[in-house]
């Protein structure tokens, strides 16, 4: 069996009576790109640092490339880390900061130059080994941020936020170079954000967090399409989130009473275990409801009274009130001159049964 | 000369009937430096310039240069420029061997580790001179608190030489002037990005190699700070060697006390302090050539010229330093290596004695160093008996009744109050607008005009006492505490200034343009927005200029004639003839009393802070 790169077991950490990390477990595969995505304060940068051997666990365990590595000293571990500010050594120049690493692990001169030269040409810039760090732009200064991190090709590289000090244009373009990066050398990596398109973008899993605790592990599509709460439906993408009660169960659809007494029907996820009479919520992403035309069915449909259309660009979202006063919102393609709609106007919305995601109510219980 | 970025005229031809249509002259934008700087010249560029001249003339009134040529052919004066110069530069080298490890825990800890310890060097900063070297006497002295304890240990059988020796000198001058080392360092080391050690260490770099490779080199401009300023204050020590030293350690400022006092050989005077002060800028023409100006100001690692402008020879002093610090590095980790091996640590355990555990062990014997030997006046202060001996015997408050029965010490004391209160608000009203200007306009010669303002903290004190000497003997100031006021307002100003900009580096400029786009006149503004908001930071700048000016002894000693004393100059003339337990009471008020102002001053100074 092929050992994982990164595991860490129950790993714990707390600051006084704040729980930073309660009990984390994650595998990071070889040549895989996972990124803890979560709000400030969720525990994905303390996890970060305790992988680093930069913050000492309380307990658990840290595994890395098969080696028990959870107190060792950070230049024990065979990690590369990228800094949200880069931590490039600004009294170095460009290549010295480069051939750091290579000098620490005791490489001979020609040796080192080899590298640093493929490194630089690696990121793109072979022509600013001879300057130092702060005569460059913030988007050079994290590729050789980058550059340093993987010449010395070290188990696992960290990236924690990078693209944080970036504006947006260079933002988008250091994502590509990012995943270009990744996968031409096959490393793997383990990359905190908050931004929920840089995880989208680049992730092979994306492990999301909330409140100290690993709230759910799945590819992007895994994440938007099904996640399994409301944190995770709300966090990821935009989300219409409906009060239903469970009317009757049949195998893995179910029946659920909304609001206004409607009948809903919607698929359950395996292992989800829910019982006739119990609140849920139903969750529809805006894109899978359309506005439906008079005569026209769908599995599930809402009444509710229109409140605005927006041309958005590409698309265009129509939002409206339900019968218990909540908004909804649905995203449809635009086209076509649009149909003077009233305002307050009756409109009907529709969706498939599959499109809906039944979660618990209870945030806690997932 | 002074104009404001962006806001000169975009077109000559403008309409100039319209009031509002043009900006006002760049120069009337800086009215605020014109106080300041008129003070300034009046009572501190003139004086300094005036006594320069009066070296140069003999008794008679003629041009002559024999006051400089006795200078450097009597014997005794070579040895006293060698004594000041021996003495300053050991005290230099241990200052920053025992502030860097306080500096660097400072910098490297968490900040409300760092806010609590830095009082612990704040504290004997602000605390006088001479407290602080009657202590010594009281710790160092053949019957003092060091020699009992170890006489009474059985480590010895006789009673160590500590005092009235080199040994004395060093150990006050080094207490004396660590803080200082440890601040001008803390301020650079600060500017260093916390994440460059952990990123060294995630790149394969042990303890010894990181810090050698990495921190030390960022924090050299910080060293060569502290030393520069260690050294130039320690040029124009007079009170440790005088009190705490025999004959053999004379320095300069001495001798120049002397030529007043005793010899009343004022031109001959005039000339020691100019070269004390020649000494002074040598030294600084030398910094700045090595490493440039502008790292004194704290610009840490952003002022250094790129490697591509670096010459020949600074490029060889660079890789001879690489090379240097690699070895060191080397070594750390050898060490460390050796250490490993001896007592393993285990991945899946946590590490036991670390670096940083022996740093912290040996800080806190720094920092008790620097903040305990002041507390050993206090149980003295209640002796019995009628000298200075360890241990006192306890139980008498004679000492204080008779300091507050005197009326020499209750006129001193209350001369030094209302001169600490008069010099502080003249500070005030001269510096605040200074340091808005500073702080907030953009203007050519900043630099020049910032380091102007602080040239009185630098320079030795004596240049500018023995300047203001001759000044007020034409203008009939000696013995007046309107020329003790002036002169003290000289010495006060850089921490008025350097406070208040601190405190407005904080502070959101855009809340004054919304008050202003509210309808707020600008003096109203001040009044209703931003002197609410930086209150603090003021009364902070005024404490601090009050205790500058109520610890100072060298103006008062050549200012203040015999008859209008201050209190610092009551002690130093008490001291001179003998140390005695009044002293020790006298210093214990003081220092209860400055303790409080500082703390009271820190207070407000991050509540500013928090607030900004």
């Amino acid at each position: 069996m092929r050992q994982p790169k990164l595991k860490t077991r129950d790993l714990r950490k707390t600051y006084g009576p704040v729980i930073a990390l309660a009990g984390a477990n994650l595998e990071l595969e070889e040549g895989e790109f996972v990124t803890l995505l979560g709000p400030s304060g969720s525990g994905k940068t303390t996890m970060l640092m305790m992988i680093a051997g930069l913050v000492q666990p309380d307990s658990g365990e840290v595994w890395i490339d098969g080696r028990l590595a959870t107190y060792a000293p950070p230049h024990k571990r065979d990690i590369g880390m990228v800094f949200q500010n880069y931590a490039l050594f600004p009294h170095l120049t460009v290549a010295e900061n480069i051939a750091f690493p290579l000098r620490m692990r005791g490489m001979s001169g020609t040796e080192i130059r080899r590298e640093v030269d493929r490194a630089l040409e690696l990121v793109q810039l072979p022509e600013v080994g001879g300057r130092l760090p702060r005569a460059l732009s913030g988007g050079q200064q994290q590729r050789i941020a980058l550059a340093r991190c993987i010449v010395y090709r070290p188990s696992i590289v960290l990236m924690d936020e990078p693209l944080g000090a970036l504006d947006k244009k260079l933002r988008d373009q250091m994502k590509l170079e990012i995943k270009r990066l990744h996968t031409e050398l096959g490393i793997s990596v383990l990359y905190v954000t908050h931004d929920q398109e840089e995880a989208m973008i680049m992730s092979n899993r994306v492990c999301l967090m909330n409140n100290a605790r690993i709230e759910q592990i799945g590819s992007p599509a895994d994440l938007y399409f099904s996640p399994r709460s409301v944190f995770a439906a709300d966090f990821i993408g935009e989300s219409n989130l409906l009060e239903a009660q469970v009317a009757g169960i049949d195998g893995r659809e179910a029946t659920l009473i909304g609001t206004a007494g409607v009948l809903l029907k919607a698929k359950i996820r395996e292992g989800f275990v829910v019982q006739p009479g119990e609140a849920v919520k139903l969750m529809v992403r805006p894109e899978m409801l359309s506005v439906l035309q008079a005569g026209a069915e769908a599995d599930n449909v809402l009444e509710a009274r229109l409140i605005d259309v927006i041309i958005v660009g590409g698309v265009t979202k129509t939002y409206a009130r339900l019968a218990d006063g909540k908004l909804i919102a649905a995203t449809g393609l635009t086209h076509g001159p649009l149909d003077a709609v009233a305002k307050d106007a009756c409109i009907r919305l529709g969706w498939a049964k599959e499109s809906g995601v039944v979660l618990p109510r209870d945030d806690s219980a997932a | 000369m002074i104009t404001a970025r962006g806001l000169e005229p975009k077109a000559a031809g403008a309409s100039r009937t319209e009031r509002y249509g043009r900006p006002g002259a760049a120069w009337m934008r800086s009215w605020p430096m014109v106080p300041i700087l008129a003070f300034l010249l009046a009572a501190f560029v003139y004086p300094v310039a005036q006594l320069l001249w009066l070296s140069l003339f003999g008794k008679t009134g003629t041009f002559t240069f024999e006051h400089y040529q006795r200078l450097f052919t009597a014997p005794v004066y070579f040895t006293v420029m060698r004594n000041t110069f021996e003495i300053a530069g050991w005290t230099t080298l241990l200052c920053i061997l025992g502030g860097y490890p306080i500096a660097y825990l400072l910098a490297t800890t968490t900040d409300r580790a760092r806010n609590s310890l830095i009082l612990w060097v704040l504290l004997p900063f602000w605390t006088s001179f001479l407290v602080r070297t009657f202590a010594w006497i009281v710790l160092l002295g053949r019957r003092g608190a060091i020699n009992s304890f170890l006489e009474s240990a059985g480590l010895i059988e006789a009673p160590l030489a500590l005092l009235f020796n080199m040994t004395g000198v060093m150990v006050g001058m080094v207490h004396a002037l660590m803080p200082l080392a440890v601040l001008t360092m803390l301020s650079v080391m600060e500017t260093i990005d916390r994440n460059l050690m952990p990123a060294a260490a995630t790149l394969g770099a042990r303890g010894g190699q990181a810090f050698w490779r990495i921190y030390f080199p960022l924090s050299l401009p910080g060293v060569a700070a502290a030393g520069l300023l260690v050294f130039i204050t320690a040029l124009g020590f007079f009170i440790t060697p005088a009190l705490l030293g025999s004959p053999r350690q004379t320095m300069i400022t001495q001798v120049v006390i002397q030529q007043v006092e005793e010899m009343l050989n004022y031109p001959f005077a005039g000339a020691i302090a100019m070269l004390l002060l020649a000494m002074a800028l040598f030294v600084f023409y030398l910094y700045d050539r090595a490493l440039g100006m502008t790292t004194l100001a704290g610009g840490g690692t952003q002022s250094q010229s790129g490697a591509g402008e670096q010459g020949p020879l600074a490029r060889a002093f660079s890789a001879m330093g690489g090379m240097l610090t690699a070895i060191l590095g080397r070594a750390t980790d050898w060490v460390a290596i050796l250490w490993e091996a001896l007592a393993a640590g285990k991945p899946d355990r946590t590490a036991r004695v670390s670096g940083r555990v022996m740093l912290r062990l040996g800080v806190a014997f720094l920092l008790v160093f620097l903040a305990a030997p002041s507390f050993f006046i206090v149980p003295v202060s209640f002796t019995t008996d009628a000298f200075i001996e360890w241990p006192p015997k306890w139980g008498s408050l004679k000492w204080y009744v008779a300091v507050l029965e005197h009326p020499t010490w209750i006129t001193a004391i209350t001369r030094s109050l209302i001169v600490g209160f008069l010099t502080a608000a003249l500070a005030m009203c001269l510096g605040a607008p200074a340091a808005f200007f500073l702080a907030r306009a953009s203007f050519l010669g900043k630099t020049a005009a910032m380091g102007f303002i602080l040239t009185p903290l630098i320079l030795p004190r004596i240049i500018i006492a023995v300047a203001l000497f001759y000044f007020y003997a034409r203008l009939g100031l000696i013995g007046s505490p309107l020329g003790l006021i002036l002169g003290h307002t000289v010495l006060a100003l850089p921490y008025v200034v350097i406070t208040i900009m601190a405190v407005l580096k904080n502070y959101d400029q855009r809340i004054d343009q919304a008050a202003a786009s509210l309808g707020a006149s600008p003096p109203r503004v001040l009044w209703h927005v931003t002197v609410p908001l930086i209150r603090s930071g003021l009364i902070a700048a005024f404490l601090f200029a009050f205790v500058t000016s109520f610890d100072e002894l060298t103006i008062a000693l050549f200012v203040s004639a015999g008859a209008a004393t201050t209190l610092p100059k009551q002690m130093w003339d008490d001291a001179i003839l003998k140390v005695s337990p009044t002293l020790a009471a006298v210093s214990t008020l003081l220092l209860v009393f400055v303790t409080i102002v500082i703390l009271a001053a820190e207070f407000f100074q991050r509540r500013a802070a928090k607030r900004g």
